[in-house]
């Protein structure tokens, strides 16, 4: 194993055993593998209320992050960071830095409507839109402009493979969303993702409303997809991030007046068995939370 | 007064209560029952193909409607074709752009306080607006303009209803998927609220239909030789011909005058019907 | 094992200049439509104040409202609003009088007493009553209330502020019951339920808790009841004799405001004095409902508050 070269924000360089984020990094570098996010120093806000505070955190591309801790300690927040839909919750202030391959997607930087386009996501309940199975995938393609029917076909058809449900529903493309089973519904939301060929895959809690068989379909799906997206997964079942993920960060808001940190963040395998912070360590074998 | 008379009591007033409230309840579907039963029994007889398809003669007093339903009809169509872009272009608005601040409260106001404006009113201002000032004289369009503002705020109430109806969580999908806001709201938000606004517009449209005062003085006409033939011509319509016959034809026909009415609530009526029937079954179909 | 098209794209993916533009244009109007009651609204105003302007210079708001003498087309022409003012009051009091009564009992029942089917059919009978056009309120009246009256009271003419003002009762009740209905059901269950711990049978439940939790909405539904009773034209126009003299009691003809408007309006001279007084009864009527529409707005919006999480 290489060691890995950690780039502090402010530029300072250091050695460290290496975990899949580091390695990735180096080899992302290096190759112009696409889809990592770089957050430094990054605060949210709602209204005049600091949630978040302080977070540094590098997402590696085409590897599995999950951001785990208590509920109402910001996961969710944090991940609406990544492809800006915090604007459209109002009143949401995100300061600090975040770049998607290097590149800004602060302020006027960038169009959150491009940024959308190559960074996808994936709901906590399946929002299937009211249309046929095939205008749902079809609609990021439509939204890109793509209008020739031979395009978007082989479009539907590769992203309800990618999210394993070509099988069940190629006989009936045209049926109405809503005839589809809870986590049909969320694969078809994990397909229309797929179709607009994101960079990247924001999951909130994807596997939260929906029974264990489901759940497992949709664990399999993620760990196929891992090759070829880049995915930030938050999730509440601690289970589930041992399983699926190759880096976990560990968020904590210690009291209901501080905001919320980034409290330990590694390989995943690190995280489970040997964490550093105390914390993390009592979060994950399951002292409160 | 022991406890158990005063259980006794209780009960025998509550039984009472029962039996008043119910009768008022009673009286009021008895009175739309016999409205809808008188009408019909008046007016049945009126009703065949000649009466539909045929011109009025001698002021009314003989002949068909023909004439008289088309005019309802295109006037009413102008009137859609008016209020409803407009009107769900505002309930747009009001459920997705809107600003939670004084000036969108009073939005709501001049809606609501629209909606209670008397329709002679209306009428007036259809007079010194449409017919007088834009010059467009007594007129289908000027009849259509006014009974528009009237219309208005049925259709922007309905929009902006259905509208939030939609859940937050769908619009977040299209957005996350790179739609703009505005693609968002056409291409999702919209046709998912579509029922409901349909079908509240057209409860309002029927309403537009029935009314006579926004008319009288902007384009209804009680006797025409021909249908209208621009949007500049005066036109004939259901209600206004009903009170034109009561009020100045001497030995008006009873028969066709109830004819008429029965034509005016019988198609007010289906269409609204026809509205929440299809509303109800596109509900069911489609759960949040 | 994804197919490799999965992989992601780099296509440039920014907006056209176009459909930006499409989108800017689309947005104002949005914005534009959005505004466009209020602009109604002061249009209407407007217009009115506009075309009384002759009036109120010639004749004077106060002249007009305590005259008692309507003799638009003598020459003079007195133009005392009073005996119309006091018409449309008087017909309005007697719808009231019926439809008030009649329209909250008939909501309490709806809400209260009644579930299911009967509840769902009484409720779309209500819709079909308000969808009924006045003018066929009017023609019902005349066929039947008008030969009803004369005959029980032994008049010369069936043509009343009482035959005008039952049929407008009628016409309120939708009103009054889908409005008093919403404010009692928005009544939350709990409070019922603790009504009903306490030993409370259900009326008792009803008119010591129900009914005065909701009392707003209840009283909106009266002003709401009332405002479409003073603005109705046709029904009115149709039954009340139209004699623009001042009434002494419910059983003589009387001429309301809006009945006067739709009478006259067709054959005055276009911005004559006549013509400005009309817009002048217009503006008062106008005044009147808004002012009764914006305190039961008022009103509901309180109700809402109050029930709100």
């Amino acid at each position: 194993m290489v060691t890995a070269v950690r780039i502090a924000p402010d530029g300072t360089l250091s050695l460290e055993a290496p975990y899949v984020g580091e390695a990735k990094r180096s080899l992302a570098e290096v190759a112009d593998i696409q889809g990592s996010f770089t957050l430094s120093d990054v605060s949210v806000a709602y209204g005049r209320e600091v949630v978040i505070e302080g977070v540094d955190l590098f997402i590696p591309p085409r590897a599995v992050t999950a951001l785990i801790g208590p509920s109402g300690c910001g996961k969710s927040t944090l991940l609406r960071c990544l492809n800006r839909m915090n604007d459209e919750l109002g009143n949401v202030h995100v300061q600090g830095e975040i770049s998607l391959d290097g590149q800004s997607i602060m302020g006027r930087a960038m169009d959150p409507v491009e940024l959308r386009m190559r960074v996808g996501q994936v709901f906590q309940r399946p929002n299937p839109f009211p249309m046929s199975i095939y205008d749902n995938v079809a609609y990021g393609p439509r939204t890109q402009g793509i209008r020739r029917r031979s395009e978007l076909d082989s479009l539907v058809e590769e992203s309800l493979k990618g999210a394993a449900l070509w099988e069940e529903v190629r006989k009936n493309l045209k049926k109405h969303a809503f005839e589809l089973s809870g986590g049909q519904q969320q694969r078809l939301c994990i397909a229309r993702a797929l179709a607009t060929k994101p960079e990247v895959i924001l999951m909130d809690e994807p596997a939260s409303a929906l029974d264990p068989i489901s759940t497992q379909q949709i664990e399999d799906t993620i760990a196929e997809l891992r090759s070829s997206v880049t995915i930030v997964i938050v999730t509440h079942n601690m289970q589930q991030a041992a399983r699926i993920s190759d880096q976990t960060a560990f968020m904590l808001r210690e009291s209901l007046d501080t905001p919320a940190h980034l409290i330990e963040v590694g390989d995943t395998k690190k995280i489970f068995t040997n964490p550093d912070d105390r914390r993390t360590e009592s979060y994950i074998t399951g002292r409160f939370g | 007064m022991t406890r158990l008379t005063r259980a006794r009591r209780a009960r025998a007033t509550e039984q009472l209560a029962r039996v008043v409230t119910g009768l008022a309840a009673a009286a009021v579907v008895g009175a739309a029952v016999f409205v809808v039963a008188y009408i019909v029994k008046n007016g049945a007889g009126a009703l065949d193909v000649g009466f539909l398809t045929g011109a009025p003669r001698d002021r009314g007093r003989a002949g068909g409607i023909f004439p008289i339903i088309m005019g309802t009809i295109y006037v009413t169509v102008a009137t859609a074709a008016f209020t409803l872009p407009v009107g769900v272009l505002a309930g747009v608005y009001l459920s997705e752009y809107a600003p939670r601040t004084f000036a969108t409260r009073a939005i709501k106001l001049a809606i609501t306080n629209m909606a209670g404006v008397p329709s002679i009113v209306y009428g007036l201002f259809g007079l010194a607006a449409f017919v007088l000032t834009a010059g467009l004289g007594r007129s289908l369009i000027a009849s259509a303009l006014t009974l528009t503002c009237m219309t208005l705020p049925v259709v922007i109430t309905a929009t902006e209803e259905a509208l939030r109806q939609i859940p937050t969580d769908l619009r977040h999908a299209a957005l996350a998927l790179g739609a703009t806001k505005l693609r968002t709201i056409r291409t999702v938000v919209l046709p998912a609220a579509a029922p409901g606004i349909i079908t509240g517009s057209i409860l309002g449209l029927a309403r537009a239909a029935g009314e006579t005062a926004p008319i009288l003085f902007t384009g209804a006409v009680f006797q025409m030789r021909r249908l209208p033939d621009s949007p500049l011509s005066q036109f004939m319509s259901l209600p206004y011909h009903i009170y034109a016959q009561v009020t100045s034809v001497p030995g008006w026909n009873r028969t066709l005058v109830w004819g008429t009415a029965l034509v005016l609530v019988g198609g007010v009526s289906i269409i609204s019907v026809a509205a929440a029937v299809w509303r109800s079954i596109r509900r069911r179909k489609v759960t949040w | 094992m994804t197919p490799a098209s999965l992989t992601p794209n780099r296509r440039r993916l920014g907006r056209t200049v176009t459909t930006r533009a499409a989108e800017a244009v689309l947005r104002a109007l949005i914005y534009i439509c959005g505004w466009l009651c209020i602009v109604i609204l002061l249009a209407i105003a407007a217009f009115l104040v506009y075309n009384s302007v002759r009036s109120l210079r010639e004749a004077g708001l106060t002249t007009m409202l305590s005259g008692m003498q309507w003799y638009p087309t003598s020459d003079p022409g007195r133009f005392g609003l009073a005996p119309l003012v006091v018409g449309s009051l008087l017909v309005t009091a007697v719808a009231l009088a019926l439809a008030v009564p009649v329209g909250i009992a008939a909501a309490v029942y709806i809400s209260e007493f009644s579930g299911g089917a009967v509840k769902e059919v009484s409720k779309s009978v209500i819709e079909f009553l308000a969808a009924v056009p006045s003018v066929v309120y009017g023609l019902i009246g005349v066929a039947v209330l008008i030969p009803a009256v004369k005959d029980s009271f032994g008049l010369s003419s069936g043509m009343t502020a009482l035959t005008g003002g039952i049929v407008l009762g009628i016409m309120s009740i939708p009103t009054v019951i889908s409005i008093s209905e919403d404010a009692l059901h928005a009544v939350p269950v709990e409070l019922r339920q603790g009504s009903a711990a306490l030993g409370n049978t259900r009326w008792q439940t009803t008119y010591k808790v129900t009914v005065p939790a909701a009392s707003s909405g209840i009283f909106a539904s009266v002003m709401l009841g009332l405002g479409r009773a003073i603005g109705e034209t046709m029904a009115v126009l149709m039954l009340t004799g139209n004699a623009a003299v001042m009434p002494h009691g419910v059983l003589e003809s009387v001429r309301t405001m809006t009945g006067t408007i739709a009478a006259e309006m067709g054959e005055v001279v276009q911005g004559g004095l006549h013509y400005s007084v009309l817009f002048t009864v217009g503006l008062v009527l106008f005044a009147i409902t808004f002012g009764i529409n914006l305190a039961a707005d008022l009103v509901l919006e309180r109700q809402q508050r109050r029930w709100r999480r």
